[in-house]
């Protein structure tokens, strides 16, 4: 990470810089909508929120979110980690970034995903919560459910609970 | 490792040493199994049988293991006549279960119906079964009758029938790859293993060969372990009927075979083996299902406690 400013980054300030709140950067590309839809954005919410779609990073393209007057909590960023294991959370204050961490893909997850074998045990009317182990391979998220060990690798987002 | 208390839930739980030592147990306690010995290694305990999908084997197996062993089983009995049918959750009957029993063993339909009931409960569940999932007993009797009647370290054998399916194949050659075990699958082009699991066994170096000729494949084998074709897995009964009898093993088959050959399959057999082979030194299809209450009794054995 570079301290000086891109150009295109300068772009992006062009949406209208926030006081307080909270900056997702470096979403994989196309996955913004999915983190609003994490965020309960904007059915939960009062805050104005921009989206970048498409910005060119050091890496290829990838999406921004951000958002004014919130911080995120822990089951928030697990799910943003799952669809996009390489986001920044810059946390914004008085317009500047007060801190910023890179999500931590967790090993275990539990009441996040729903299994996708529909004779899953965590499918069922029983009274358990469904758990998957957290593995990542080549950059992208490998789950396995405790319960029937199915693995999930695609479309994560369609599956979260 | 300690057993007493151990759930029995997967196979990928088990290395060999403790396979090992799990059929090491079960050889010591065949004289009792045999009815050749007495034995009250168990005496004064109580194992619960819930079983939510019908068995004949499993079931048996595990009541006579007990008894062999001066202990005394529960039985769920049919689904229709308990509070299951009132609509009591598994969570719920497993611990009421709990309240009754040393140790629970569980048949049902859904996967991962072992793995959950262990974590709602102290005592040990033994998985008999859950949905498609794991059968991990089978595969500790499929083990020691390959030990027993033929070897298992590097042991040549062709896994025959409907591989895609078949929950026992898929925990079976998971459990050969810690023995080196050469490996050839006969099936159909529509019933073959999933790739995943073949993939799986060649990043353990096991050497795995697919064909669908049962001639080719009987040829250079110790033995060979024949599965079930479902006839539900075929729309159209003529397709289902070549691939049948593609696959049927007979006597005049077997005279390609090395005469130390031994055959197995985990019952019932619809048509798959030819009566005449039952004669044969190859069967060992029975003897097999027998071995099912040794293996048993050494597991209960070892999850109660009694044995180490
Ligand atoms: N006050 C602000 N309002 C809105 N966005 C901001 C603000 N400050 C920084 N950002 C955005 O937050 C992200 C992280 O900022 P910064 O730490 O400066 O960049 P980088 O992480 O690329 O080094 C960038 O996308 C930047 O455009
Ligand atoms: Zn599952």
């Amino acid at each position: 990470m570079t301290p000086n400013k891109s150009p295109t980054q300068k772009r992006e300030l062009r949406v209208r810089p926030i006081e307080n709140g909270t900056v997702i950067d470096h979403i994989k590309a196309g996955q913004s909508l999915n983190v609003l839809r994490i965020l309960g954005i904007p059915d939960s919410s009062e805050d104005v929120v921009s989206v970048v779609i498409n910005a060119s990073g050091e890496h290829g393209k990838k999406d921004v979110v951000k958002i004014e007057n919130r911080e995120l909590n822990v089951r928030e960023v697990d799910k943003i980690t799952l669809i996009a294991p390489n986001a920044v959370i810059n946390i914004i204050r008085h317009f500047d970034v007060f801190e910023k961490k890179h999500v931590v893909i967790p090993q275990n997850i539990e009441g996040v995903v729903r299994c996708i074998n529909p004779n899953c045990i965590s499918n069922s009317s029983e009274p358990v919560t469904s758990k998957f182990t957290v593995t990542s391979a080549k950059g992208k998220i490998v789950l396995q459910c405790k319960y029937c060990e199915r693995v999930i690798t695609e479309n994560i987002a369609d599956r979260l609970l | 490792m300690t057993f007493k208390d151990l759930n029995i839930i997967s196979m990928k739980d088990f290395s060999r040493d403790t396979i090992d030592h799990i059929l090491n147990t079960a050889e010591k306690l065949e004289p009792v199994a045999r009815g050749l010995e007495k034995s009250d290694l168990l005496d004064g305990k109580v194992l619960s049988l819930l079983f939510f999908e019908p068995s004949t084997r499993t079931r048996m197996s595990f009541e006579t293991a007990m008894i062999r062993l001066g202990g005394r089983v529960l039985n769920l009995g049919s689904v229709e006549a308990s509070s299951i049918a009132k609509g009591e959750s598994l969570a719920d009957t497993i611990r009421v279960v709990e309240g009754y029993s040393d140790a629970i063993v569980l048949r049902h339909p859904k996967e991962g119906s072992a793995q959950m009931a262990s974590e709602l409960v102290s005592v040990p569940i033994i998985n008999a079964g859950d949905g498609a999932g794991h059968h991990p007993t089978q595969t500790f009797l499929d083990l020691y009758t390959i030990r027993q009647e033929s070897h298992l370290d590097g042991v040549k054998i062709a896994i025959a029938g409907d591989l895609k399916y078949g929950r026992t194949v898929h925990s079976l050659c998971y459990a050969l790859s810690l023995y080196g075990a050469e490996i050839t699958l006969v099936s159909p082009k529509e019933l073959r293993l999933p790739d995943e699991i073949i993939y799986d066994l060649k990043k353990r170096n096991i050497k795995v060969t697919q064909t669908d000729s049962i001639e080719e494949a009987i040829r250079n084998i110790e033995v060979l372990y024949v599965t079930r074709i479902q006839k539900e897995r075929f729309p159209d009964p003529a397709e289902y009927n070549k691939v049948a009898s593609n696959l049927l093993i007979t006597p005049q088959l077997l005279e390609k075979a090395d005469p130390k050959l031994k055959i197995m399959h985990p019952l019932p057999r619809i048509n798959e083996i030819d009566p005449r082979v039952d004669d044969t030194d190859h069967a060992c299809y029975f003897n097999q299902s027998f071995y099912g209450v040794p293996v048993r009794m050494a597991l209960l054995a070892l999850v109660m406690g009694v044995l180490e």
